[in-house]
């Protein structure tokens, strides 16, 4: 149980820390806005094409979103050490990755929720009739960015040059799971649209594959 | 747990190596400190202190050698739970307040009444007044009084100060040594870096200095304890 007390109490750290100051969130919505709107402008997509690139201009901006997201996550543990008065004081080092990739999902999710309205207008894509099915692919796309970037960007903390390192590993690791989020959200942009399992599938297993090697080998990555 | 729950606790280095990358920074480091001890370590900027103090806090793995707790760890119980480390930095979030910091550490602890605590412990650094104030609008020794009481949180058995008086106003060096002395005598076993004789100095029963990574000189005789807090400054 102190896994899990732990990571709600790191958590609420995150959250009241996120929304106290707003950086990450403020920055990157309005980065990703700008790519959607800037994109929407210059090609001026007819639907059919929006259907055909609209997922893949998606992911992209999710991904953009991501790298700027996850790169402070351990940054900021450092500035005052904060990092080892936590190890010193959780029961389970799991705890600190857990609540970092919960919170990192949930921010995340937050701007996914704010550009998809905007993306479905510019692009004229209705999203209305697929919002649970689209939900599900954002999750588990989401979670799979999350889990990948939040174990890098632990790992890139440490090292020098850390702010070219963490795209550097970052864009390798996450393209099947980029190809992956894409078709299942192309799918489901189609004119009929189909949750393609077999794509939500292969999400899962990354999913469940990167969260149980860093549940294995995570406080290896928190040591100096 | 509650943070009266403290047992004495003693430490054991054996052969301790820690290198980074050619460069030694602790070499073949043997100690022994027995529960209750208060030990302050000496010596020049780079001679291993921080180091040591990081390694005994199980925040840095060692090259070589190995650090035991006597009496070991209860089964799944983590060693680091029954330390209070003070480093350089300060170790808590300058975008929380005091009272936040407190609270924060304080849950991950699993203390009982944590809120209750949290304001006996802002009213002894004398930060009770300020509580509601962001960290980071803290003057440096203020800083330090919120680091202090992190790390006193849980009233622990082992206490690993580097340099704890950094920033303490003369009020707040003769705060700390009272308390230092308080934990000492209630069996806590503390080992401290330091630079020279002060208030803090006073309160240690054994002297060590380090010198290139290596102890030069184990005291706990009164007259040589003092010598070696000197020889660290020149």
């Amino acid at each position: 149980m102190s896994l899990f007390s732990n990571t709600s109490v790191l958590v609420g750290k995150e959250l009241r820390t996120e929304f106290r100051s707003r950086e990450l969130l403020t920055t990157t919505v309005v980065f990703i806005l700008m790519i959607v709107v800037l994109f929407s402008f210059t090609f001026d997509p007819t639907r059919e094409e929006s259907r055909r690139f609209g997922p893949g201009l998606l992911w992209l901006a999710f991904l953009f979103a991501a790298s700027l997201m996850l790169q402070p996550g351990f940054l900021r543990e450092q500035t005052n050490d904060t990092l080892s008065a936590l190890r010193l004081s959780v029961s389970d080092p799991f705890a600190i990755f857990l609540s970092k990739l919960c919170a990192n999902t949930l921010f995340l999710l937050i701007t996914e929720l704010l550009l998809l309205p905007v993306f479905a207008v510019l692009y004229n894509v209705p999203l209305l009739g697929v919002v649970p099915q689209l939900a599900l692919v954002l999750f588990l796309g989401s979670l799979g960015l999350s889990v990948t970037g939040t174990t890098l960007s632990a790992i890139s903390a440490q090292a020098r040059m850390r702010e070219l390192l963490l795209p550097l590993l970052l864009l390798p690791l996450l393209t099947p799971l980029l190809i992956a989020s894409t078709e299942a959200t192309a799918a489901l942009f189609a004119e009929e649209p189909v949750l393609r399992w077999d794509w939500l599938a292969f999400l899962i297993a990354f999913d469940i594959v990167f969260l149980t090697a860093v549940w294995l080998f995570g406080e290896y990555l928190l040591e100096e | 747990m509650t943070p009266a729950e403290t047992r004495p606790i003693g430490l054991r280095l054996e052969n301790i190596d820690k290198r980074y990358g050619g460069l030694y920074a602790l070499r073949r480091v043997s100690l022994e400190i027995a529960p209750g001890e208060c030990v302050a370590l000496a010596g020049r900027n780079g001679s291993g202190k921080t180091t040591l103090l990081r390694i005994a806090a199980q925040l840095v793995r060692p090259s070589a050698g190995k650090l035991t707790f006597s009496p070991p760890p209860n089964g799944s119980e983590r060693p680091t739970k029954n330390t209070g480390f003070v480093a350089h930095a300060t170790m808590v979030y300058d975008e929380l307040t005091a009272e936040e910091n407190l609270l924060l550490f304080a849950r991950l602890l699993e203390i009982s009444e944590p809120a209750k605590w949290v304001e006996a412990l802002l009213r002894e650094v004398g930060l009770f007044e300020r509580r509601d104030s962001l960290v980071r609008t803290f003057s440096r020794g203020m800083r330090q009084r919120v680091a202090i009481a992190r790390a006193l949180l849980h009233q622990p058995s082992v206490l690993l100060l580097d340099e704890p008086a950094t920033g303490l106003d003369p009020q707040g060096v003769t705060w700390l040594a009272a308390t230092l002395r308080r934990l000492r005598d209630a069996g806590a076993t503390i080992l401290m870096s330091l630079h020279g004789e002060s208030e803090i100095s006073a309160v240690a029963t054994r002297a060590i200095r380090l010198d290139a990574g290596t102890v030069v000189a184990d005291t706990r005789n009164g007259a040589s304890l003092h010598s070696i807090l000197k020889l660290a400054d020149a």
